[in-house]
């Protein structure tokens, strides 16, 4: 293994069954009825679902909800604004933090 | 944009190069293998009900993803003697449907003549319609005569903006559409009521599929009153096709084995049963008779010992035909389907 991540090994998620069926099984049964047209059209989740996938930095995640918002008919300004979203929180749950920091030098200071 | 494969002389300007990457090995069946797995039997026609002409490769615009390959620089059209053929078939016929595609159609000297002709048989009549060409000189009058012979316009337009739309089609060619667009629905075209109908063909901007038809009509119908004013009737999605100019673009940009995967992992028995080819027989421009337009480009005819030229149309004997198949054909089945009048399942 000359490296952790591989494109191809995105098509052997379904390896993940082979040693637990039934749990596998009961997450695609959930995960469907997810991404099925709810509320939330199927568009609207598949650039939210870009969105986490940028925060949670999976690059499987990443491959897949480009081509499904792009299959879903969103278009690259669309889907770079749901990555700013996911830049956004995660930046400004760093820096809401801050907060904290501030709490803490404020009690260790004279 | 670019110009044509045929003026570049690239390897891909033949159709049998085009087939040889077809046939290429990878990690899918060969479409007849997988019609066979998915236990349908081999692709028959039912019937005719559209007859499709393909007037000519001369085309105004160079789109990168042209299946047919048409630019200015093509010089194929059909002639006047080779459309009597088609009328003369016609009129044998009760097809009801008379569907011109090209390149662009109306730039071939015997269009308006089809038109009329077929519609003075009570056929209804559609017009493959690049948008642009409604503005080019002197087809300025061209909107008013197809809105006075009643042809349905099925008009091309990927996507409801113009980085999307100009990135395929060249250009300003967004703008040239929004143009002509506005020009239609001013005759009534797209116009409840007035019962002239404006189809528009949304195609992926890329090695994608497209979205469900639904979903993005409902996003074009939104997008174009809120920005442009502009209404029409329905929104067609159509799979772009692995061979011609999107073909190169495949190889070009790596995508070849993804999107041939991409369209064979979504096979879709339902789409394979409602494929065009079934209920469509296709002329070329010099009168040869395929199963369809992809096939026509493939240069892949009508086989089984058919008549092949539609001086002999024999609407018997071509009704249960086999369809002439390869894996080009995976672009027809995938997801919810795609045909000349979109989503099949
Ligand atoms: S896609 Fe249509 S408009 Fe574009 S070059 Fe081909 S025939 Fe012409
Ligand atoms: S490419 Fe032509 S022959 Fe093949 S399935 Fe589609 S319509 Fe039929």
């Amino acid at each position: 293994m000359d490296t952790y991540y591989h494109p191809h090994d995105l098509g052997k998620f379904a390896d993940m069954g082979k040693s637990n069926t039934e749990l596998w099984d009961k997450f695609m049964a959930y995960y469907g009825a997810v991404f099925a047209e709810g509320a939330l059209t199927a568009r609207e989740k598949a650039l939210i679902a870009l969105g986490v996938s940028h925060a949670v930095q999976c690059p499987y995640c990443i491959d897949a909800y480009t081509q499904a918002s792009l299959e879903q008919g969103s278009n690259i300004q669309e889907m770079t604004e749901a990555v700013h979203v996911a830049c956004a929180i995660r930046g400004g749950a760093s820096l809401v933090h801050g907060v904290q920091m501030r709490n803490v030098a404020e009690k260790l200071s004279m | 944009m670019g110009q044509t494969l045929i003026a570049r002389r690239a390897p891909l300007a033949s159709s049998r190069s085009q087939l040889e990457v077809l046939a290429r090995p990878g990690p899918w069946p060969r479409f007849e293998e997988r019609v066979a797995a998915a236990g349908l039997v081999p692709l028959t026609a039912s019937g005719i009900e559209i007859f499709q002409i393909n007037v000519g490769k001369f085309c105004n615009q160079t789109c990168r993803h042209c299946h047919v390959d048409a630019g200015p620089e093509r010089t194929e059209q059909m002639t006047r003697e080779t459309a009597e053929h088609c009328i003369r078939a016609l009129a044998q016929t009760d097809i009801p449907t008379l569907d011109i595609t090209g390149g662009a159609p109306e730039l071939n000297p015997s269009f308006r003549w089809l038109v009329q002709e077929a519609r003075a048989l009570g056929r209804h009549v559609m017009d493959r319609c690049n948008l642009s060409i409604l503005l080019v000189k002197p087809q300025e009058e061209l909107a008013e005569f197809l809105a006075e012979q009643r042809v349905e316009i099925v008009a091309s337009l990927p996507y409801f903006r113009p980085t999307q739309a100009d990135a395929q089609r060249g250009e300003g060619i967004f703008d040239k559409s929004i143009t002509a667009l506005r020009k239609l629905n001013a005759l009534g075209y797209g116009v409840e009521g007035s019962g002239l109908t404006l189809n528009l063909v949304h195609n992926p901007v890329g090695a994608f599929l497209p979205p469900a038809q639904q979903s993005i009509e409902a996003q074009f119908k939104r997008e174009l009153a809120r920005s442009h004013g502009i209404v029409f009737n329905n929104l067609y999605t159509i799979t772009n096709m692995p061979i011609s100019r999107f073909l190169e673009f495949l190889l070009d940009s790596g995508n070849f084995e993804g999107y041939m995967e991409r369209l064979a992992n979504a096979f879709n028995p339902a789409a394979a049963q409602a494929v065009m080819c079934r209920n469509t027989i296709s002329v070329g421009w010099d009168g040869t008779l395929y199963d369809c337009d992809f096939n026509q480009m493939l240069e892949l005819p009508v086989t089984n010992g058919l008549p092949r030229h539609v001086r002999d149309f024999d609407a018997s004997t071509l009704n249960g035909r086999r369809i002439v198949t390869a894996n080009h054909c995976y672009g027809c089945t995938a997801g919810a389907g795609s045909s000349c009048g979109g989503a099949v399942a």
